[in-house]
């Protein structure tokens, strides 16, 4: 699936990564907790949570994750944003909880064998 | 190859900057050509290791060094040490903050989680002196 495409399901806004939108990814991971990323997560293209500081960014950088989905309408400051730009990582937000985010994601086939 | 070593100051008042080491040595091991999975599993067990030193240690230092298929990675911090080990190795112990679990971590995974992807983990810790972790990693 398409980075592009991630946003048109989520409804999501594009805050970093315009150019990568044509970006293929193949899975995607949802947690509030970055030690669960690092501990678990395997070849994923997108993590999606609802916590919203560097940490985020960091840990997608330690698991070549590519972008990063805020969910619950959490706004990333510019912060965090010019740490992705600087990652080559793209971020997104969206009003959607983190359950529905990933359901929707998941109903579309990302992720799924 | 002649070994390559990396040093870095970890700020232990800074959670904005926890993970620059870490963001750091990944890109120079991409740079020098290391194997990829070797990468991953040094860039989880170098991150939770910088984050435990930002939390409890007050910061320390960094020295990783790699030699073109086996890395060291060698974390000291001052801090106020680790009063039983056991449980610290336990997955799901913790002793830190609300403010810590704010940015997503200190749920106690942070030392299971280096062993898990190490080869070998040494830690030593002497209360009020401060804690050394060496670990291994085979490419």
């Amino acid at each position: 699936m398409k980075l592009s495409m991630v946003r048109d399901i989520l409804g999501a806004s594009v805050l970093a990564g315009e150019t990568m939108l044509e970006s293929e990814i193949k899975s995607a991971c949802g947690s509030d907790l970055m030690s669960d990323v690092l501990a678990f997560v395997k070849e994923q293209g997108v993590l999606l949570t609802g916590l919203c500081n560097p940490q985020v960014v960091r840990t997608a950088e330690m698991m070549d994750i590519i972008c990063v989905v805020f969910v619950r309408g959490k706004t990333p400051d510019e912060r965090i944003i010019a740490l992705a730009r600087e990652s080559g990582i793209a971020v997104m937000a969206c009003p959607l909880t983190l359950y529905e985010a990933c359901g929707r994601l998941y109903s579309a086939g990302l992720g799924r064998a | 190859m002649e070994p390559i070593v990396l040093r870095y100051t970890v700020d232990g008042d800074n959670f904005v900057s926890a993970g620059e080491a870490s963001t750091d040595m990944k890109r120079s091991l991409k740079r020098l050509g290391a194997d990829a999975e070797l990468i991953r599993r040094a860039a989880i067990c170098m991150y939770e290791g910088e984050i435990n030193m930002v939390i409890h240690g007050g910061g320390g230092e960094a020295v990783v060094t790699f030699d073109g298929s086996a890395l060291d990675i060698l974390l000291v911090d001052h801090g106020k040490g680790i009063p039983n080990i056991e449980d610290a190795m336990r997955e799901g112990f913790s002793t830190a903050t609300q403010e810590v679990r704010d940015i997503g971590f200190g749920a106690g995974m942070g030392l299971p989680n280096m062993k898990r992807y190490a080869d070998e983990l040494i830690l030593e810790s002497e209360v009020g002196v401060g804690t050394t972790v060496k670990m291994r990693l085979v490419g």
